[in-house]
């Protein structure tokens, strides 16, 4: 009898020691930094130093709205940070789930994020009241890398941080003449982000536009020579999704991609790159900023160890540590080392040329579109797979495309976006 | 009176479980696949059929199958029957045959890969060889025939061995005295063959077949590590449907076709493999 009642005690005790340090756990969720080596580096390197543990765990973008929506409706909440995209904390202000943050806003003034950026992470809600609803964490975008040793056959007067198009056309065209391989390369492989390469660079810069202009003669003459332009790409571009392993083995020498799909590649030999910004069409140089933030769940178990955790993630050092290790790049006001990774050096320099480029033109992210994000997506690369790929007439298949984006942008609901003007009801195809 | 119904009890806890886990999913499917907004409808087949992929995808997973598995039923044939006549180490050979089993078909994918790609072994030997002089693209779009037969052998390489370890145990069951007999009464060796084992096969070839056929139109994991967007098969576009556009009903929808081709398949091989009345 003593013998049980003694180990029904110890048993007692470790469930009550496990659920504590369960208790103790803070759930970070972030749709950021999904891929395992990623991932690790969040959880070995920049949450090291953050006094208690935090359990990483990441989610699919598009599985984000469900997993809160679910988790209020359930009642029993876990999550107490929420890391994601711009576009992707948005829509989950209108179900309530944000708690805001502007009280921890003003305390985070001399960190020296910028206004616009703090801007971004205010939302009205509800009617009438401007809130912050998350702080900005780390901001990113999409650059080109190019070998050294295609340097000598860029087109004459060229200014490789201005290319256009033309320019970048003719440049492809010359190295394929004078080597004989196709050695342009975009990330167009089942994981790849080729999606955001049409919606954030080429239509933004010929069109001056993504939904509203997406079926117009100036895309119809974008995709006619984009076309031409796929002729000096290598064939392989099918298979990339991640530009930085082409660009080491010497398969691609000019390339677009995410900053931190080509990070290895830029951190590993940073002699042998040099990094710049994606060309500039006839209506300006479009350019997706990617922003990511900091979000408190509402009716957080835990909502100081919440702020406690932003503000560890806000501070310069740990914005520094996350851009040497992942390439997203500090949204404070955080002197790069001189110490730095070269490598992190030419991506920051190519960002910074691009965002402060005299042509530049913002195109964000698609906002509002909640889990028919991928159907936007699909609509840009089908016309790409069609156009392109099997070579049919850009008209005949702008028209079908614009039937479905129609169909999407009406069921979803959601507003134009930048650079498209701003619309009062769902974004029309004009 | 109790002891009739213990069978029934003994089997129930499986039944059960099985009921659970694959009925109830199964009936879900079905009822994903055919609702779209709530109400009945093949909106979701009608957007599938319309997919720019769909013709293409239907096409390349029958071609593979149609290819992919007679050969592998001749070769595991031909495996079985020469491992019928190797005495020592047996056992060691049977095992090295099974190896590509042990691993996963996307572990196998990206084996095959490594060899095939741009700066690959293959084209590090033909180089050598002086057979090419640059590196040659076997995998991308403009050349889907030497993608299609980079495929077929991955996967001879990979999943023969499901049919081998079926016949080997079929091989086995056959009791020698009509091999003996055949031999008495003057038959080849091809006469024994085709007169005397594959007839009594036949059972153990139609389980083979179903199994590969049904793992076939299946086939997933291989095509999208060396094919990636370039040769798309039902499955894989299950997976984009679902994952990507996060359309499950669509995505159910591909399922759906699966199942029903397989069904199918498994149908026909019931029927024109069935063991004759005079023979059971």
């Amino acid at each position: 009898m003593r013998k049980i009642s003694a180990w029904l005690v110890v048993a007692a005790l470790l469930s009550a020691i496990a659920a504590a340090a369960r208790a103790a756990d803070l759930v970070f969720l972030s749709t950021q930094l999904r891929p395992i080596e990623e991932a690790q580096k969040m959880r070995n390197l920049i949450l090291k130093d953050f006094p208690r543990k935090v359990d990483y765990v990441t989610e699919q973008p598009a599985q984000l709205p469900v997993r809160i929506k679910a988790e209020q409706q359930g009642g029993a909440h876990t999550i107490e940070v929420v890391g994601a995209l711009h576009g992707e904390l948005a829509p989950l202000v209108p179900l309530n789930a944000l708690a805001p943050l502007d009280e921890f806003a003003g305390k985070l003034k001399d960190r020296g994020i910028p206004e616009q950026l703090m801007t971004l992470g205010k939302a009205v809600w509800p009617a009438g009241i401007v809130r912050q609803i998350y702080i900005p964490w780390m901001q990113a975008s999409y650059i080109m890398v190019a070998n050294k040793e295609a340097l000598p056959y860029l087109p004459a007067g060229a200014n490789i941080d201005a290319l256009s198009y033309d320019q970048l056309a003719a440049w492809a065209s010359a190295v394929q003449e004078k080597t004989g391989k196709r050695l342009l390369g975009f990330p167009a492989g089942p994981q790849g982000l080729m999606h955001r390469f049409f919606e954030g660079f080429l239509y933004p810069s010929y069109t001056g536009g993504v939904v509203v202009p997406f079926r117009s003669e100036a895309a119809e003459v974008m995709w006619t020579q984009f076309a031409s332009l796929w002729k000096s790409v290598n064939p392989n571009s099918t298979s990339y999704n991640f530009m930085q392993e082409p660009l080491l083995s010497g398969d691609v020498w000019i390339a677009f991609d995410h900053i931190a799909r080509v990070l290895d590649a830029l951190r590993q030999k940073p002699d042998e790159f040099v990094a710049f910004p994606a060309p500039a069409g006839p209506k300006g140089r479009g350019y997706m900023p990617v922003l990511a933030g900091l979000a408190v769940v509402k009716g957080a178990p835990d909502p100081n160890g919440a702020i406690a955790l932003i503000d560890y993630l806000a501070r310069p050092e740990t914005q520094i540590a996350t851009a040497r290790s992942v390439g997203f790049f500090p949204v404070v006001k955080a002197d790069l080392p001189p110490d730095l990774d070269p490598g992190i050096k030419l991506g920051a320099g190519a960002i910074e040329k691009t965002q402060s480029a005299k042509d530049a033109l913002t195109a964000l992210l698609p906002i509002g579109l909640g889990q028919r994000g991928g159907e936007f997506d699909k609509v840009f690369m089908d016309t790409f797979q069609l156009v392109v790929l099997r070579g049919q007439k850009p008209r005949a298949v702008l028209d079908r495309q614009a039937e479905t984006l129609r169909r999407l942008m009406t069921e979803t609901g959601a507003p134009c976006w930048l650079p498209d003007p701003p619309s009062t009801g769902p974004c029309q195809v004009q | 009176m109790n002891a009739r119904f213990v069978p029934y009890l003994l089997i129930a806890p499986s039944l059960a479980f099985l009921a659970v886990l694959f009925f109830v999913p199964l009936v879900q499917t079905i009822a994903l696949a055919f609702q779209a907004d709530g109400a009945s409808s093949a909106a979701n087949f009608v957007r599938m059929a319309r997919d720019l992929n769909f013709t293409d995808a239907v096409v390349n997973t029958f071609e593979i199958v149609v290819i992919v598995v007679p050969l592998q039923l001749l070769l595991a044939l031909a495996m079985a029957m020469m491992l019928q006549h190797v005495r020592g180490g047996r056992d060691i050979v049977l095992w090295i045959w099974s190896i590509p089993l042990g691993i996963s078909d996307l572990a196998a994918g990206l084996v095959w890969l490594a060899i095939l790609t741009d700066k690959g072994y293959l084209n590090t030997v033909l180089l050598r060889l002086g057979v090419l002089s640059g590196p040659q693209s076997w995998l991308s779009y403009e050349t889907p025939a030497t993608l299609f037969a980079a495929i077929v052998v991955a996967e001879l390489w990979r999943a023969t061995a499901i049919v081998l370890v079926i016949l080997v145990a079929g091989v086995q069951l056959i009791p020698k005295e009509y091999g003996e007999a055949a031999d008495v009464f003057g038959a080849t060796p091809w006469q024994r063959f085709t007169r005397v084992t594959l007839p009594l096969l036949r059972p153990s070839i139609q389980t083979a077949l179903i199994l590969r056929t049904v793992l076939a139109f299946e086939m997933f994991a291989i095509v999208l590590s060396i094919g990636g967007r370039n040769f798309p098969v039902l499955v894989s576009e299950a997976f984009n449907w679902q994952y990507n556009q996060q359309d499950f009903g669509v995505a159910a929808a591909y399922a759906m076709i699966v199942m029903g081709v397989s069904l199918a398949a498994t149908m026909i091989y019931l029927w024109v493999l069935r063991t004759p009345a005079a023979q059971r």
